[in-house]
């Protein structure tokens, strides 16, 4: 991959945060607190090579979300989202 | 703990390599990255070192690539676990960059281009521990490894090493940066495990 | 979260690929699309997690089938791909994932684009599609380095040939079988157009992959005028974990 694509997208955090939410987050719709745009959470672009794992919008890559799995204990930090909208049918 | 894979053994180091507990051997160069790797034009890079509202010092990359610059020779550990050792770097010692920079000041907050911090004691970055970096391995420092110039403390965990680095805030109180208030140990000596918040 | 499954089946379908079928008592079924994430635990404890589309069919039957490919530098991948033998177990936490996911009740012509192993969730739906008995119109375009570095080439030629609403294009990229008519290189804006559904025909698109395959096909996609809710995009990369 070349240092300019070295993301990966919302489908690859569905299992880290499968341990925090209950319902799957990949098909919820969110939106960038920063620029406005609603996108499904798969369509996030995902940085998973760091010590944490980071979800930054697709239009203007500012952070939506970010997890970390600590040993005993989990952070989510979901700032960059104005929301995240789940199907709850 | 998981159920036991048979024979899985997981990346090994060999036993006669001294290493930080945890942390295995590795000879590439893993790339690690919270977000898109910044493009900065030579031409508008800056690095400033500032207290509060006030820049103390700033150079841009002529000024900087004008001081005294020294070839380092560190290992350098990851809180991913791997340690890759003999890396050879070209950097400006931050005790050349602090030179006359008069403060009481005890702590340090990192800024990075994008929106990545670290904070360590200011005396963590002192007395030849910590370089800003811009060649590695004999070549221009890769954008994806931090170019044009990266912060260099190989003694803590190497998220301390902020890469894209653009300028050092000193402080009174300490204030934690991007992993260090999500979990991440505030300080991060790999030879004490300090991994994570509590370690 | 974790539940077991014991290796019933090994089967290699290229020299750097192997597909694991997996028995799970407490399976509760999947979709075509979804993935499992696959954890490995040493003696001493240290774990590894990675993540693999499932291959398999949806059905009743408590198996579950992933084709793994053996990167050069993985810690996990050259385990599942040589160490890994029949009666074995692996913990599995899935199925994983909602939206890159094929539901048999979808009657919409559907276009798949898969890069290298990005076929493997592809193949989950098109042998759902199969089982279900789907009419779905499928075409998948399928862009592979070498001949040999593609997965499925026979069962992908049976089912074509046994079924006028399956199509097929291969697409190599480093070498081509001998008198193929397109020389090797990356997918491109006219393939694309060629082997695509034209865009009015209004397809759901699934485009698997690493990274760069999926940002230039889906952009293909669009520039023929797909429009961006019927893209659907699953990236492939390294998803190194320790937990």
């Amino acid at each position: 991959m070349s240092a300019q694509m070295n993301y990966l997208d919302g489908n690859a955090a569905a299992g880290e945060l499968s341990k925090i939410f209950a319902i799957d987050v990949t098909a919820a719709q969110g939106q960038c607190a920063h620029c406005g745009t609603k996108k499904r959470f798969a369509e996030a672009h995902l940085y998973m090579q760091c010590p944490g794992l980071v979800a930054r919008c697709c239009v203007c890559e500012h952070i939506l979300l970010r997890f970390a799995d600590v040993r005993h204990r989990a952070f989510l930090d979901l700032r960059g989202m104005s929301y995240l909208c789940f199907d709850t049918a | 703990m998981g159920a036991i894979s048979r024979g899985f053994s997981g990346r090994r180091s060999a036993t006669d390599v001294k290493l930080p507990p945890g942390q295995y051997l590795t000879t590439d160069f893993p790339v690690l990255s919270a977000g898109p790797t910044p493009r900065i034009a030579l031409d508008k890079w800056e690095f400033t070192i500032g207290e509060g509202t006030n820049v103390l010092k700033r150079w841009n990359w002529k000024s900087f690539r004008e001081l005294p610059a020294e070839t380092i020779t560190v290992d350098i550990h990851c809180v991913t676990r791997w340690s890759k050792l003999g890396t050879v770097w070209e950097g400006v010692s931050l005790d050349t960059l602090f030179a006359g920079v008069k403060t009481d000041a005890e702590f340090a907050l990192v800024h990075s281009y994008g929106d990545y911090s670290t904070n360590l004691p200011l005396e963590d970055l002192m007395s030849t521990q910590a370089w800003i970096a811009f060649r590695f391995d004999d070549d221009d420092l890769a954008p994806e490894h931090g170019g044009p110039a990266r912060l260099l403390v190989p003694h803590l965990y190497f998220w301390k090493s902020a890469k894209w680095v653009r300028g050092i805030t000193l402080m009174h109180e300490d204030h934690p940066g991007f992993w260090e208030n999500f979990g991440y140990h505030n300080y991060g000596d790999p030879w004490r495990e300090q991994r994570y918040q509590g370690d | 979260m974790w539940r077991v499954g014991t290796v019933v089946m090994l089967h290699d379908e290229t020299t750097t690929a192997r597909t694991i079928t997996l028995e799970v008592p407490d399976w509760p079924g999947h979709l075509a699309g979804q993935h499992v994430d696959v954890r490995l635990t040493a003696a001493d404890g240290y774990s590894a997690v990675r993540t693999y589309s499932i291959a398999s069919a949806t059905s009743l039957e408590k198996r579950v089938e992933l084709t793994v490919e053996r990167l050069p530098n993985g810690e996990v991948s050259p385990y599942l791909t040589r160490q890994v033998a029949v009666g074995d177990r692996l913990e599995l936490r899935g199925p994983i994932g909602g939206w890159f996911v094929w539901r048999t009740e979808q009657t919409e012509p559907v276009q798949l684009i898969a890069g290298g192993s990005g076929l493997v969730p592809l193949m989950a739906m098109i042998r759902s599609r199969a089982a279900f008995g789907s009419s779905a119109p499928f075409r998948l375009l399928y862009s592979v380095r070498e001949p040999g570095a593609a997965f499925y080439c026979d069962e992908l030629r049976r089912r074509s040939e046994n079924d006028r609403s399956l199509s097929l294009t291969y697409a190599y990229t480093r070498a081509t079988p001998k008198d193929w008519p397109r020389p090797p290189g990356r997918i491109d804006a006219a393939l694309v157009e060629e082997a695509a559904w034209p865009s009015k025909i209004i397809p759901t698109c699934y485009v698997c992959g690493p990274t760069p395959f999926v940002e230039s096909a889906a952009g293909f996609l669009s520039a023929c005028g797909h429009a961006a809710d019927k893209i659907k995009t699953e990236r492939f990369g390294p998803t190194g974990g320790r937990k």
